[in-house]
């Protein structure tokens, strides 16, 4: 017996150890493949170390992109968060409608969002499109929803909007519930108005899960891809060109492989530090409302 | 005769299954680079005298894009395998997906397929890495092609516009064989009868009148009776696919180039003082008669619009117009007549062609059946048969389009012959052939809106210009 428990962790890890190299060794090749100038062209590339980074970072493409990325993904995160922080509010509030509503929210979750794109630019086509019949009698039928570079952006964080809100209401919800309630029997008793309750007890207590959507989303946003690409393809110009874009164009479109993978390598150091700034914000945040429960 | 339309889930899987194959051929080998590639030609195996029979028995994997031209060869398919006794299984992706699949695929460096459909320009991309068969000494060995299958009765231009040296800047119709043309388009206007009758207007004859004849239907037409209507579709997605059809013909009327070649050396011209001028006319012919939402429209937006009458004009391909005006097809059916377009300052009617191609993976392992399969698919009998039952138009070959059926199935179309036989002499790629092909027009596509958007068309262009010149070469 002595020998099967001295080995089971070992056995029992094997999986995620299994899962780890299966992500480990596609990351390192892809590493490896940057520091070569492979394409489609040459498939007997030179080693050319960190050339490839260095033509990323003087590219004005490269700086266009991750300046519209930033964009998308603090808006996109920005909205949703207040939106669905709102309407965990409201749900939490409420009873019948409340319940009910619950149930509908999370319908655009269930669609992909490569298809809620889709979706989308057939309703906010400006001629047949349902948006701008329904702006018709307040005058504002002729909206070109993406043909400008603004619009083309909003429209594309308002899908992201649409699709991912409930994901942070249903988060938001489920941390609302799970609040204690003697602080707030507490406040209530000493008068306190609902806003000064919302800021000095429902926030901060709520803050460490509103921080994991936000997380999430801001990660998720950062890497969008198919909600832009099915609805503005990029453009107009390179106005919607985001980092994963550019670099689906260099890698697949395009077949600068090397130089593709350089796109993501860069996307994937962005977004890792951003993930690392906010989790390491998150264990302060957490800290903070367990001092506002007790 | 198996089918599979994929979902996007198996889509991404096989892609991601194939994109890796490289990168872990990296590993051990150096990059999955050509090295078994020998000098000699499979084709050279074929001896003895020509025989359908040859490969009875053998399966061919087909990649196909869903297409009507794609539509008669399945619904022929039965011919084929009783002819030869080789079975074709076949895949049909829709076209969004469908170059990106195929890229996929062969750069993985598998025959995953044996045959594909692919355009002209996709043999600028995939001819250097050594991707395609060369099919000349296939067409060349009389022991592996029948006598029937006649390379004389093909309209020269299309048969050269398929054959490349693989270097930049060399012109077409020199080299290998990488393709064999199947269906073709030619691009020209498309119009509604019904509304230049109602606005008593002609088709225009040159682009100043064109651009003219657009913004006076966009004006008029909806009081007219025509509701919402506009006056000219054309493309304008960040597509390369944006500049080739309608923007490409026009732009090679005017007599402009894309590069110029000197000693091998391709320097852009897309910023050119005549090319900056048309530019900027061409963005202002879609600002005053365009559609809405233009930077979005597709060859399939375009050629609805026609249809649903929502576009009083058509600059594009010829069957976009062509599948809207067929009986019953659309609301404008029956009233769609064809027009040559606008002639340049010379009269000029240089047209750019897409030609829909049929090609073999140089790692196939069934070669011998495989250019039976292309020799079948791109032979008389299945062509003529295409074009005459089928909705397979603009024959590739000359012997289909003097054919008396094809002639009278296409006659009640107004001025579809006679527009087809105008252009045909004159129609070919006006591209330069260079493997950035993709990147470059998908640029020029991004900066066509940008013009369109107000930014000033020479900064624009000169911007293009430059970050073209690195690429190019």
């Amino acid at each position: 017996m002595g020998w099967r428990l001295t080995l089971r962790p070992y056995v029992l890890i094997v999986p995620a150890l299994l899962l780890t190299c299966g992500i480990l060794y596609p990351f390192g090749l892809g590493l490896y493949y940057t520091l070569f100038d492979f394409s489609a062209s040459k498939p007997q590339p030179d080693m050319v170390r960190l050339e490839n980074y260095t033509t990323v970072f003087t590219q004005e493409a490269f700086w266009n992109s991750a300046w519209v990325t930033v964009l998308y993904a603090v808006g996109a995160a920005l909205v949703e968060t207040v939106l669905g922080v709102a309407v965990a509010l409201l749900l939490h509030r409420s009873t019948l409608v409340g319940r009910v509503l619950e149930k509908i929210l999370i319908l655009p979750l269930m669609i992909a969002p490569v298809i809620a794109a889709i979706i989308w630019k057939l309703m906010l086509q400006p001629s047949v499109g349902v948006v701008n019949h329904l702006l018709r009698p307040f005058g504002l039928g002729g909206v070109q929803w993406t043909d400008t570079p603004t619009g083309a952006l909003l429209s594309s964080i308002a899908v992201d909007v649409w699709v991912y809100t409930p994901f942070v209401a249903i988060l938001a919800l489920a941390g609302l519930r799970s609040l204690p309630t003697s602080p707030f029997e507490a406040a209530a008793v000493d008068g306190a108005g609902w806003w000064y309750t919302f800021r000095r007890l429902t926030l901060p207590m709520l803050w460490p899960y509103v921080l994991v959507a936000v997380i999430f989303r801001f990660m998720d946003s950062l890497k969008v891809f198919d909600i832009i690409y099915a609805l503005t393809e990029g453009g107009p110009g390179d106005s919607t060109v985001v980092l994963q874009i550019r670099a689906y164009l260099e890698a697949i479109r395009f077949q600068r492989y090397s130089f593709g993978i350089s796109y993501t390598i860069v996307l994937w150091a962005v977004v890792y530090l951003a993930a690392m700034v906010l989790v390491k914000h998150l264990g302060k945040i957490q800290r903070r409302a367990a001092e506002v429960t007790t | 005769m198996d089918t599979h339309v994929h979902d996007r889930r198996r889509f991404l899987a096989l892609a991601a299954g194939a994109a890796t194959a490289p990168l872990l051929t990296a590993c051990g080998t150096g990059f999955g680079g050509d090295d078994s590639k020998s000098d000699g030609s499979a084709a050279d195996d074929v001896t003895g005298s020509f025989d359908w029979k040859r490969e009875k028995g053998t399966t061919v994997k087909a990649l196909l894009n869903k297409h009507p031209y794609t539509d008669a060869l399945i619904a022929d398919l039965k011919s084929f395998t009783a002819k030869t006794g080789i079975k074709v299984e076949y895949d049909v992706f829709p076209e969004d997906n469908y170059f990106d699949k195929l890229t996929v695929d062969l750069s993985s460096g598998r025959a995953s397929y044996d045959v594909f459909m692919l355009g002209a320009y996709m043999v600028w991309q995939y001819g250097p890495p050594g991707w395609l068969e060369d099919l000349g000494p296939w067409m060349r060995n009389s022991s592996a092609t029948g006598a029937e299958w006649d390379r004389a009765d093909f309209f020269p231009n299309l048969l050269q516009a398929d054959q490349w040296s693989l270097k930049a800047g060399a012109p077409l119709g020199q080299g290998g064989q990488y393709a064999l043309p199947w269906g073709w388009e030619t691009n020209v206007v498309a119009y509604n009868t019904e509304v230049f009758g109602k606005l008593g207007l002609k088709p225009a004859e040159s682009f100043d009148e064109l651009a003219e004849l657009a913004g006076t239907i966009k004006r008029k037409a909806p009081g007219a009776g025509f509701d919402g209507m506009y006056g000219i579709a054309v493309r304008g997605s960040r597509s390369w696919a944006t500049i080739h059809p309608g923007f490409m013909t026009m732009y090679a009327r005017n007599g402009l180039k894309d590069f110029t070649v000197d000693g091998g050396k391709l320097t852009p011209a897309m910023n050119s003082p005549e090319a900056v001028a048309f530019t900027e006319d061409w963005a202002r012919m879609v600002k005053r008669g365009g559609p809405p939402s233009w930077t979005s429209y597709t060859w399939y937006q375009c050629s609805s619009d026609l249809g649903a009458k929502k576009a009083g004009m058509l600059f594009d391909a010829d069957t976009a117009a062509y599948f809207q005006a067929v009986k019953g097809a659309s609301p404008a059916s029956g009233k769609i007549a064809f027009h040559p377009g606008p002639k340049g300052p010379d009269g000029s009617l240089a047209t750019n062609m897409w030609i829909w191609s049929l090609g073999m993976n140089a790692k196939s392992k069934k070669k011998s059946a495989s250019w039976l399969f292309l020799q079948w698919a791109t032979g008389k009998e299945h062509l003529r048969k295409g074009a005459i039952t089928h909705n397979h138009i603009d024959p590739v070959r000359k012997s289909v389009a003097e054919d008396a059926a094809y002639k009278d199935k296409m006659r009640h179309l107004p001025g579809f012959l006679e527009t087809f036989e105008t252009v045909v002499d004159q129609t070919k790629i006006q591209f330069t052939p260079q493997a950035q092909f993709f990147d470059a027009t998908t640029s020029w596509a991004a900066a066509l809106q940008e013009i369109y958007g107000g930014k000033g068309a020479q900064s624009v262009l000169d911007g293009l210009a430059d970050d073209l010149a690195g690429k190019v070469g």
